[in-house]
């Protein structure tokens, strides 16, 4: 799909320091969902029979718009429910917008392949389905699968089937996989709260890894460490609206006094 | 601003020819989504792959028991090779059918956390059926053989007829995959839609004789999709029956022209998979 975009840029055409990669423009995003279960209302004697299934519309995000520019690393904080997930799939383009759009130099990529694997299948055959789901040829998967294997822990487990995994395990897995193609635009949602401690270490140093091959990287998460580790910029989103814009030291200290 | 810096717009359906292009560059993913769903479902049985061959046979003894039966003496002539080669390979098409139309509806998870053209979904799943298609293949040439059929050089033009019936099977399924999105209760009815077709595509009797003193409808009837498979196939395999010359380039014409509508059908709502309402 993005393969006219993507060949632009991975013929070294990158974009230098300054220049905009992602464009957001007043980005709407609804969701229209059928709210159903038995509606009591005090005083209403058909209480019980009354099925209400009614179309509610959640707006997810009302209005949000800023420009990410090269070599930048984003942090996007704000309460549960705020936005914050909503915003990054439809910076991928995997939600569509309501009214807006989001414009970008590549086709930014959300970490994460979970979907893709069978868990019937053996760790490394879902290394080579992971792969090639996310795009990667068949070439450049077999070149990095002893990395990935590494990279993981897995050792023996590798020929298991996945659904022998702990859920540590197949976390790890994911991560390998996800974190094994280059990406130019990457947006990470909290993958850094993955596994135990050493895996946690491991992990944050290959987002660092991939921060410094990548052009832009979003980070969502919770934890205001790392985000002040990993983060040049901030963006603070509550309830849809974007709520501050800046430096991270500046945003997360105002996002901590008003919490 | 965007256009200055040609930016362009995230998740925007490109053009056919970009669009083709690009699933054409995933025909690796294709191939091993296949071959890995297969690998997976007989992980989950202890027959495994046996039931690819089990499921035909049992159909096949069901429906030539009962309809044997019903049908007394109007049964066509060599009854049991006839019901086979019907319900065999009417067992592709189904399958083709019902998996298409689940293809996007019960991956919608794939759908919504990685960015790849959809159509190579449906298409992976057509593969996998026709992978599963050819040891069923063999063995209902096995089963005619048991039944008196002997091979002949013009067995091989059963190639060309699988080759033109999975073209027709894929637009089905991209048809169906895009329909049961728009209309998720659809996926329900498939089933009953696959089972009228099956039911009147000639797998346990034969229109020809049936619809002898009606040639209108006769007329019309040749232009059944899958009777013209069937016949083509009986044709070919039974020396009781010839081969319909002019249902090859019928069943040709509906392969072709379904695979076209399918695709551009298919690729007009790809920016709608994966969204929730």
């Amino acid at each position: 799909m993005a393969e006219t975009i993507e060949h632009r840029t991975y013929d070294g055409n990158r974009p230098e320091d300054g220049q905009p990669v992602v464009i957001v423009d007043d980005l709407y995003v609804d969701f229209k969902t059928l709210a159903t279960g038995k509606r009591l209302t005090p005083g209403s004697a058909k209480g019980l029979l009354q099925r209400g299934r009614e179309l509610r519309t959640v707006h997810a995000l009302k209005g949000v718009s800023f420009t990410a520019y090269a070599n930048e690393s984003i942090g996007i904080i704000g309460t549960n429910g705020s936005g914050k997930s909503t915003l990054m799939r439809t910076i991928t383009g995997l939600t569509p917008p309501t009214k807006g759009a989001v414009y970008a130099k590549s086709r930014p990529n959300l970490l994460g392949v979970g979907a893709a694997l069978m868990s019937d299948l053996s760790g490394s055959r879902n290394i080579i389905l992971g792969g090639l789901a996310m795009g990667m040829t068949r070439e450049e998967i077999e070149s990095k699968y002893d990395e990935i294997v590494e990279f993981t822990g897995l050792g023996d487990f590798i020929d298991m089937p996945m659904r022998t995994y702990s859920s540590g395990m197949s976390a790890r897995l994911k991560f390998g996989i996800a974190t094994a193609k280059e990406h130019e635009i990457l947006i990470v949602d909290e993958a850094l709260s993955v596994g135990d401690r050493d895996f946690q270490k491991r992990s944050e140093a290959r987002i660092r890894g991939i921060r410094e091959k990548a052009g832009t990287v979003f980070l969502v998460s919770h934890s205001m460490r790392s985000i002040r580790d990993t983060c040049n910029r901030t963006i603070w989103i509550e309830k849809g609206e974007l709520l501050a814009d800046g430096d991270t030291d500046a945003v997360v200290k105002e996002y901590e006094q008003h919490k | 601003m965007a256009a200055k810096y040609s930016l362009d717009r995230v998740g925007a359906r490109p053009p056919l020819s970009h669009y083709l292009k690009e699933v054409w560059r995933r025909r690796d993913f294709i191939f091993s989504l296949a071959k890995f769903r297969i690998q997976s479902e007989n992980e989950r049985n202890r027959l495994g792959m046996l039931w690819v061959l089990l499921r035909p046979i049992f159909s096949a003894l069901i429906y030539g028991l009962v309809f044997g039966l019903v049908l007394g003496s109007m049964r066509p002539e060599g009854f049991v090779p006839y019901v086979i080669i019907g319900v065999f390979l009417l067992e592709f098409f189904n399958s083709s059918m019902n998996g298409g139309a689940k293809s996007i509806i019960s991956n919608s998870a794939l759908v919504q956390s990685l960015p790849f053209p959809r159509l190579v979904l449906p298409v992976s799943t057509v593969l996998q059926n026709l992978l599963n298609f050819v040891p069923t293949l063999a063995l209902m040439i096995i089963l005619t053989m048991l039944w008196g059929a002997r091979p002949e050089f013009s067995w091989f033009l059963l190639i060309p007829l699988v080759l033109i019936f999975w073209v027709f099977n894929q637009g089905v399924a991209l048809i169906f995959a895009r329909l049961t999105v728009h209309l998720r209760d659809l996926s329900q009815l498939v089933p009953y839609i696959s089972r009228m077709i099956f039911y009147t595509s000639g797998v346990f009797f034969d229109p020809a004789t049936v619809l002898d003193k009606y040639p209108a409808i006769a007329a019309v009837y040749d232009w059944h999709p899958l009777y013209e498979v069937l016949a083509i196939a009986r044709g070919i395999l039974l020396p009781e029956y010839e081969i319909p010359v002019d249902f090859w380039w019928k069943h040709a014409i509906w392969a072709v022209v379904i695979l076209c509508i399918g695709i551009v059908f298919f690729w007009k709502a790809e920016e709608r998979y994966g969204r929730d309402d």
